[in-house]
């Protein structure tokens, strides 16, 4: 670790700090349906919308059908998309003349874009079409990360709300994120992409001849348009398989900063937007503070992890300064490597700018780690306040048993039903993740897919499940995914950690919704104050991590004594 | 669910034409006119031929020149139709072998130990254009004798090729390793 790489993170880190209030503002005027500098612009368009879709716009639904309008919502994205890629020879911008895409692999990575976990078992420069790529894909990038910010000021309503029956409507809600928040932040990040260096044309590729006289197909696409939403919703699906490693969607020191700065502020901004929906701004400022220690440890942990590299190939005679390399970009280097790496899994971005799967056993492990704990750091777009709201109701349950009084969060009680359901959606990421993993460390055609035998194997599945069921998308990429059994089992493990964890919380958000908001008196227990920021860190690190920690002893952590005592395999 | 399929078939597709058709090409459009050389790929062309992309990796074997990092894509390493990383953890004994082979290579060629790492392990994208200084500077003496030049003229060479910390702080150090022996070219003539 060196100064100048803790003035790189601290630097970038502050800018987002900067950017939170601004656009947490922005954000909570655009869901209260309050005009904003951009209404004048956008307002028809949105009417236009309704009224081609026939939506009630004034009609709200109930926290059920909120519920169903976006499983028909999502169901309607999978089936569009499928069919692109099934198509997509028949379609047009296809300038390399791929085929069409095999069921298995359509199937796994339309449920990826539409649960916004983006997790990629194809290599896209190879197997994709541009017209896939943006009109299929990059499309999912924005509804699904639209999605999770309606479900999120669904739960943010049932707060604000005393005694209702309805918790919004969610057509307005995705159409309003999606044309006022994702769209034009998408535009700007875009265009400064461009002239960052990342490439935007609807051309194929390029062949080259290199100063040593070689061919060099370079492959070419609307590169920049993809990278901006694929950062701002969450997304993290690249598009070249290298991901934000590629030189052409990170091609400098800016770029990257871009890439992270776009990724954090949205999610981060959202948990103000929540603090100021809810009347009481430093709620949100204490929840920010929690996920800031939480975060800023795990940048810390894995940056001194890599730093101090692998004694392996030191051994080899190898100049241990530079830490470990393997999976890399010089551009890059420690600092700028594993601030992605925390940023993008403490979100659920999983897009990456150096290889999880090289990481010395600790460095691998605080990714993993960060997705077990919910996806809370601060979260996906959406999906991250839903987590924390989910975390922060259980501790004001906790903190209720300890002093035996009626917990309450912001002004409603929290009873056994919000507790059942609470614990429901916890519950299902373990089951998930734990009861794959295990399968398929016992299947032999599973395990022949490992890249790294050896404890690392275990890590590389473990990854696998967790990533895919986190909804997040990185990968140890050792493993080779792309087959049937992983194609499947990924694909549920999607859907079942998006869908079966939003369910119950939509109905804590209607059983919250429909309770009266009562005054704070002298008997609650203040949630606005570094005591509850303390307790919920406490809760989200027992009840994220402990369900896991026996599988990461068998896996990273083995690995690492592995590696210190020398040993391969 | 059934009267919801209505709107979410409409509006997924009224999104799609939004976001998946008119701004990728508008983004094009904004691209042609305001950053053309930089849309299409930084391309890099010498009398009239593309050589390669600024931002690219390309891989170079020869003596002659200054030797870019071990790249994982394959069929040929710096291959763009194929990019990532080697993903071999830690531990892998391949990973082991393969980092020994490559010291072996440069002790060969006259080069002592400690190496800077990355002149021994593979990037993230498998296409990384960029080595380190150091890696830059400890292959100077191969690449003058080769060339017949002297070690000092290639030397600073070397030093203009490196792109420093932006404001001093952000990013890492890096020389370009297609520019470098573009230069190595151009001093010969």
């Amino acid at each position: 670790m060196t100064l100048i790489g803790w003035v790189q993170i601290g630097f970038l880190l502050a800018l987002v700090l900067a950017a939170i209030k601004p656009l947490g503002l922005y954000m909570a005027q655009v869901f209260s349906g309050k005009k904003t500098f951009l209404t004048p612009v956008l307002k028809p368009l949105e009417i236009g919308i309704y009224r081609l879709s026939g939506i009630d716009r004034d009609r709200e639904q109930g926290w059920l059908g909120y519920t169903l309008a976006m499983l028909a919502f999502s169901v309607a994205g999978f089936v569009v998309l499928y069919a692109i890629m099934r198509l997509q020879a028949y379609l047009p911008v296809n300038p390399q003349g791929f085929a069409n895409v095999p069921s298995d692999l359509a199937f796994n990575t339309a449920s990826s874009f539409v649960t916004n976990t983006n997790w990629q078992n194809y290599s896209g420069e190879a197997v994709m079409s541009n017209f896939t790529q943006m009109a299929g894909l990059a499309v999912q990038n924005f509804l699904s990360a639209a999605t999770g910010m309606a479900l999120a000021i669904a739960v943010t309503r049932a707060f604000v709300r005393s005694k209702a029956e309805t918790v919004g409507n969610f057509w307005v809600d995705t159409t309003r994120a999606t044309l006022y928040v994702l769209l034009p932040l998408s535009i700007i990040v875009a265009i400064a992409f461009i002239f960052l260096g990342l490439p935007q044309t609807m051309d194929g590729s390029v062949t080259a001849t290199t100063l040593e006289g070689a061919k060099q197909v370079i492959t070419l696409g609307p590169v920049a348009s993809q990278e901006a939403i694929k950062q701002l919703g969450t997304n993290g699906g690249g598009f070249y398989n290298a991901n934000a490693a590629h030189p052409f969607e990170n091609p400098n020191a800016i770029a990257n900063y871009l890439n992270i700065f776009a990724m954090l502020s949205i999610s981060a901004a959202m948990v103000y937007m929540f603090g100021q929906m809810t009347g009481n701004r430093k709620q949100g400022w204490v929840l920010i503070s929690a996920i800031a220690v939480l975060l800023v440890a795990g940048i810390g942990i894995t940056y001194w992890a890599e730093t101090a590299g692998n004694p392996i190939l030191t051994s080899l005679g190898l100049d241990p300064s530079m830490g470990n390399m393997e999976g890399k970009e010089v551009r890059f280097g420690q600092a700028m490597s594993t601030l992605y790496t925390a940023v993008t899994t403490g979100l659920s971005d999983g897009g990456v700018n150096s290889m999880i799967g090289s990481y010395t056993g600790l460095g691998g492990l605080v990714p993993m780690f960060l997705i077990h704990l919910g996806e809370v750091l601060p979260g996906g777009v959406g999906s991250g306040l839903y987590g924390l709201v989910v975390f922060a109701v259980l501790s004001v349950f906790v903190a209720g048993l300890m002093v035996g009084r009626t917990p309450e969060f912001l002004g409603k009680k929290i009873e056994s039903r919000e507790m059942k359901f609470a614990m429901l959606a916890v519950l299902i990421l373990p089951l998930v993740i734990l009861g794959f993993s295990a399968v398929s460390a016992m299947l032999p055609a599973a395990v022949a897919a490992i890249g790294t035998p050896g404890p690392h194997g275990l890590s590389e599945i473990l990854y696998a499940y967790t990533s895919a069921a986190g909804n997040n998308g990185s990968a140890m990429a050792g493993l080779s995914g792309n087959t049937v059994w992983y194609n499947t089992t990924l694909g549920i493990s999607m859907l079942i950690g998006r869908f079966g964890y939003v369910v119950p919380v939509m109905a804590i958000a209607g059983s919250l919704a429909a309770k009266q908001k009562i005054p704070s008196s002298k008997g609650t227990f203040p949630t606005d104050t570094p005591l509850f920021a303390g307790l919920l860190i406490g809760i989200i690190l027992i009840l994220g991590g402990l369900q896991f920690f026996p599988s990461l002893a068998l896996g990273p952590i083995v690995e690492h004594f592995a590696m210190m005592a020398g040993q391969t395999f | 669910m059934l009267k919801h399929l209505r709107p979410a078939f409409s509006l997924v597709i009224l999104m799609t034409l939004i976001t998946g058709v008119a701004y990728p090409f508008a983004m094009t459009g904004v691209a042609k006119v305001a950053a053309p050389a930089k849309a299409d790929g930084s391309l890099i062309a010498r009398d009239g031929q593309i050589v390669g992309s600024a931002l690219i990796g390309q891989n170079f074997t020869s003596d002659r020149y200054f030797w870019p990092r071990p790249s994982a894509t394959s069929p040929n390493p710096y291959d763009p139709t194929g990019s990532g990383g080697s993903n071999l953890g830690p531990t892998s004994a391949k990973l082991k072998d393969r980092v020994a082979g490559d010291v072996d290579k440069l002790k060969k060629t006259g080069i002592a130990t400690p190496i800077p790492a990355d002149a021994v392990t593979a990037s993230g994208s498998g296409l990384d254009p960029d080595i380190t200084p150091q890696n830059a500077l400890m292959q100077v003496g191969r690449v003058a004798q080769a060339r017949g030049l002297d070690v000092g003229k290639v030397d600073d060479l070397v030093n203009s090729h490196v792109e420093k910390r932006l404001f001093g702080f952000i990013g890492e150090p890096h020389v370009n390793v297609l520019s470098l022996n573009m230069a190595l070219d151009a001093l010969k003539s």
